[in-house]
């Protein structure tokens, strides 16, 4: 049989919003094909199925808002209102509930590491892979009918556009004009549909850059920390009502993730 | 201790296209300060029959993924990719051509 060695793809950098008219729409689907995702879902999978806590159980009955053990879809319907908890949650707020419920596991135990890095992916983050790979194709419908739900994408707006710190930023200071970029990457702005969507629908996502997979709660703290505000409690209310106001934002695209980013 | 693996062979026009990935820190001389941990040699088999031996170097990103096409090939055939680092560390995965 004859062979032809292909390439091997060393997955560059990649240019994030505006995939449909960007030049890099080809370099896109290369980098896209080549993703490592796939690796993270992988490790993903054992995190759910693995039993530890003290009541040494999986993550299988954890119920994402569609029944238990439903991964299905589950992610394309958060962040939403349970009833059990009686907030609003997004997918890493909800596992870490399944976590001290189920696992019995403590707050402080389960939230000691929940952003890794590229030696040592976090818990948190080879579980959203995982569960967000089980949504890919299906639109985005965040819960938009209970009164808390209504409330959380509210304050997700308000603190938006809420300046403050050393620095007096919000987020809207980066993501509230048109046309602007860091060196090679388009600022979205994350308050329009058009900007909003192609993000949303990618998160969370394999950084090329960082050989790390990123999640949204991750992107909440890092943006705080570039705007030298204090550090976000993860999962906190603050931090899932700007997760809530996004999603809404981007409400009904297909989602295409876990992706890949620059 | 060696990560996933996975890999896809798909038959198509006469070609088996095979893409792999490897879970590696591919780690650079320059980085490590001298400890380098790279994936040196890289072995395709198809049905038990060695029909790559590649060898790589640390200029290849972390996680990397390979592509290979072969001619020819049918459903069914077993493609085996193994790697092996400079640090002895090896690893490898098996499928099936779809």
């Amino acid at each position: 049989m004859r062979t032809v060695i292909g390439s091997a793809a060393l997955a560059l950098a990649l240019a994030p919003a505006f995939a449909q008219q960007s030049p890099f729409a080809e370099y896109q689907r290369m980098a896209t094909e080549s993703a490592p995702v796939e690796l993270f879902e992988l490790m993903g999978e054992e995190a759910w199925k693995k039993k530890q806590g003290p009541k040494n159980v999986s993550l299988e009955q954890c119920d994402l808002g569609q029944g238990p053990g439903v991964l299905k879809g589950a992610y394309a319907a958060l962040p939403r209102y349970f009833q059990d908890t009686d907030r609003v949650m997004d997918l890493e707020t909800r596992l870490l509930h399944c976590m001290t419920t189920l696992q019995g596991r403590s707050r402080e135990e389960a939230t000691k590491r929940v952003f890794g890095n590229a030696d040592n992916p976090s818990e948190m983050e080879v579980l959203s892979a995982y569960i967000s790979g089980h949504s890919h194709g299906m639109p985005l419908r965040p819960g938009t009918s209970h009164p808390k739900e209504r409330a959380a994408y509210q304050l997700g707006q308000k603190l938006f556009f809420h300046r403050a710190g050393p620095w007096d930023f919000s987020c809207a200071s980066c993501h509230g004009e048109e046309g602007k970029r860091i060196r090679m990457s388009e600022l979205p702005v994350l308050y329009k549909p058009q900007h909003t969507r192609p993000l949303i629908a990618t998160w969370p996502a394999y950084r090329v850059s960082t050989s790390q997979f990123k999640t949204l709660q991750w992107r909440m703290n890092d943006c705080y920390r570039q705007m030298r505000m204090p550090e976000p409690i993860f999962t906190s209310d603050a931090t899932v009502a700007l997760i809530t106001f996004m999603t809404v934002t981007a409400e009904g695209v297909p989602y295409r993730g876990p992706a890949i980013k620059r | 201790m060696a990560g996933p693996m996975k890999m896809r062979a798909t038959l198509a026009g006469g070609y088996t296209d095979v893409r792999v990935l490897m879970t590696h820190p591919m780690a650079t001389e320059q980085q490590t300060k001298g400890q380098p941990h790279f994936i040196q040699n890289l072995t395709v088999k198809v049905n038990g029959k060695t029909v790559v031996e590649g060898q790589i170097s640390q200029a290849v990103a972390r996680n990397p993924v390979f592509s290979f096409r072969l001619s020819g090939g049918a459903k069914g055939d077993k493609i085996e990719v193994s790697w092996l680092d400079n640090k002895g560390d090896t690893n490898k995965t098996e499928t099936a051509v779809a």
